[in-house]
């Protein structure tokens, strides 16, 4: 990021909350209170691991109105290029991160008169942030929370304490229940509006539902944690920089151009929000359009790619960058 | 006169059927069943066996919409004596209504306009509404000075019926008050307003 609103923090509490799921909380070292967020939004997590720096999104699940401090939750991913794998066995209490500043493309509508939170696995963690905001605001909602096995999912027996079995309901594979997801949402009142966190098959699926059902677009919502994939290796040329970066296969673009001390634009770095999108002056290969920002037409004209999610099957790109 | 080319100037896009809705609640008034029959014309008649309708046909209105609308069957068909009735039994209708409801409004923009804030109270998106101006162009304005709000405005100039002064009729248009705005026009030097032109027929 140009501007730098970066805020350094200490890591002052870890916990783990499940199998795989760690919770780390942070303080700002210079004392002063956090911007209060909105639920829903996340922040980019930043470290030194060796030589390099990880830069990784992750949802605030703590209150929104808790200036004090900020948490977050991280799946141990198994195939891990290092990031999630690095905050689960080398992050210790005290370590000093830093943070972004709170983006929020995962907002609730604040019109809405009912809100239906459906979560998978580890993306029950902007929801957290969200129930704990409606509920303040007595508003009426419901969590349908799917988990792989009741040690893996987190969280689940605090929320159904918390907010009530009426509530939250909770769905675990390995005993075969799953969410009801047709009859659920065929019976919902006008003016509810739904939400849905989780891996990319269980969205699709959802969504899908809603629209076959008959729910408008503007009263569906998601958030996929999308990860830079990994892919062959090829070459960047950066017109502006004047440079020349190799891209490995576990890098993105994003982070290939950072390692090579240009500073490009940033926010969600998981392809959603559309501050990475850079002109394509010349390419030798196909691009592989990872990202959900980019409308249909400006990813067939091979001529804006998001550096963050999206590469190429090919030798070469030559960015405007 | 006319001051246009505001962005909040509603359009409307047309009372396209959406097949995917498991109930299609329908406001009409005047004009407005024209804009069901062109979609019977161009789908069939298959949605109208879980649509319900709603009509309040104005004076202005041919007299045979109803019957016609009738005559097609519909799930539930019920006739308004006045737009003010009409919506509320249309309010009624919402805190029925659940997410599978598609909601179709067509009519004069002064009735689009309420149909649209109701449901907007009950937190749906204005675009998830389907409408279509049918019948006269005449508007609903408010007078910014008293306030007060004037029907079935045809013509800019025109004299706020409230207050009486000679109002210019804006493009600009208040989703909350479902209405347009109208300003002074002779504000500076008060008779010196230039003859009404008749702009919304
Ligand atoms: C807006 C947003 C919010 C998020 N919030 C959260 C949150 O609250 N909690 C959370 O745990 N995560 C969250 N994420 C995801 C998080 O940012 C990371 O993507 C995640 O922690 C994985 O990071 P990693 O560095 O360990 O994995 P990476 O190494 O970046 O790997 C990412 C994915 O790529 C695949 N992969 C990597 N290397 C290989 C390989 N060699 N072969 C095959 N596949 C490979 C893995 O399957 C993995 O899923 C969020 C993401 C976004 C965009
Ligand atoms: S940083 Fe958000 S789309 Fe790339």
């Amino acid at each position: 990021m140009s501007i730098n609103t970066d805020m350094a923090v200490r890591v002052t509490a870890i916990t783990q909350v499940a199998e795989s799921v760690k919770r780390f909380r942070f303080e700002r070292l210079d004392g002063k209170p956090f911007p209060v967020f909105p639920g829903g939004a996340h922040v980019v997590v930043a470290w030194k691991d060796g030589g390099m720096i990880r830069r990784n999104p992750y949802s605030l699940m703590s209150a929104p109105g808790d200036t004090s401090a900020y948490e977050i939750s991280v799946l141990r991913v198994e195939k891990s290029r290092g990031g999630s794998a690095f905050l689960h066995e080398k992050v210790k209490l005290g370590d000093t991160l830093s943070l972004s500043q709170p983006v929020d493309l995962f907002p609730i509508d604040q019109r809405g008169r009912k809100h239906i939170f459906m979560a998978g696995g580890i993306g029950i963690t902007p929801f957290m942030a969200m129930m704990d905001q409606l509920s303040k605001l007595n508003q009426n909602f419901e969590l349908h929370y799917a988990v792989r096995t009741r040690t893996h999912g987190a969280y689940w027996q605090e929320l159904t304490e918390r907010y009530g079995a009426h509530r939250v309901k909770i769905y675990c594979d390995a005993e075969k229940l799953f969410i009801p997801t047709e009859p659920l949402l065929g019976a919902q009142p006008l003016g509810t509006h739904l939400y849905v966190c989780g891996p990319g098959g269980m969205i699709d699926g959802v969504l899908g539902t809603a629209r076959k059902l008959g729910w408008p677009e503007e009263n569906l919502h998601s958030e996929r944690f999308l990860a830079p994939p990994p892919g062959a290796p090829f070459t960047v040329k950066l017109t502006r920089s004047n440079k020349t970066v190799e891209v490995a296969e576990h890098q993105s673009i994003l982070e290939a151009v950072e390692a090579a001390g240009v500073d490009a634009p940033f926010m969600c770095r998981g392809g959603a929000c559309g501050q990475c999108e850079t002109n394509v002056t010349a390419c030798d290969g196909e691009i592989l359009h990872h990202d959900h920002y980019l409308p249909q037409a400006d990813k067939a004209s091979g001529k804006k790619i998001m550096i963050c999610v999206s590469r190429i099957k090919g030798k070469e790109i030559t960015l405007d960058l | 006169m006319l001051v246009n080319g505001i962005k909040s100037r509603p359009v409307y896009t047309g009372l396209t059927i959406d097949p995917n809705a498991g109930r299609h609640l329908f406001a009409l008034e005047g004009e407005g069943p024209q804009a069901l029959f062109d979609q019977v014309q161009q789908v069939g008649a298959g949605f109208l066996a879980s649509a319900q309708i709603l009509y309040v046909p104005t004076t202005a209105a041919p007299k045979d919409h109803a019957a016609k609308i009738a005559a097609l069957k519909p799930d539930d068909l019920w006739l308004a004596p006045t737009i003010a009735v009409l919506l509320n039994r249309f309010r009624n209708e919402l805190s029925r209504a659940t997410m599978r409801t598609r909601i179709y409004v067509a009519g004069t923009e002064g009735f689009i306009g309420q149909v649209m804030r109701e449901t907007l109270d009950f937190g749906v998106d204005h675009k998830s509404i389907r409408n279509e101006h049918r019948g006269s162009e005449a508007r609903r304005v408010q007078c910014v000075h008293c306030k007060g709000i004037t029907e079935d405005v045809k013509t800019s100039p025109y004299a706020c019926t409230h207050c009486g002064l000679n109002l210019l009729v804006r493009d600009h248009y208040s989703r909350r008050l479902a209405a347009f705005q109208g300003v002074s026009i002779e504000a500076e030097e008060p008779g010196t307003a230039p003859p009404p032109e008749e702009l919304f027929r």
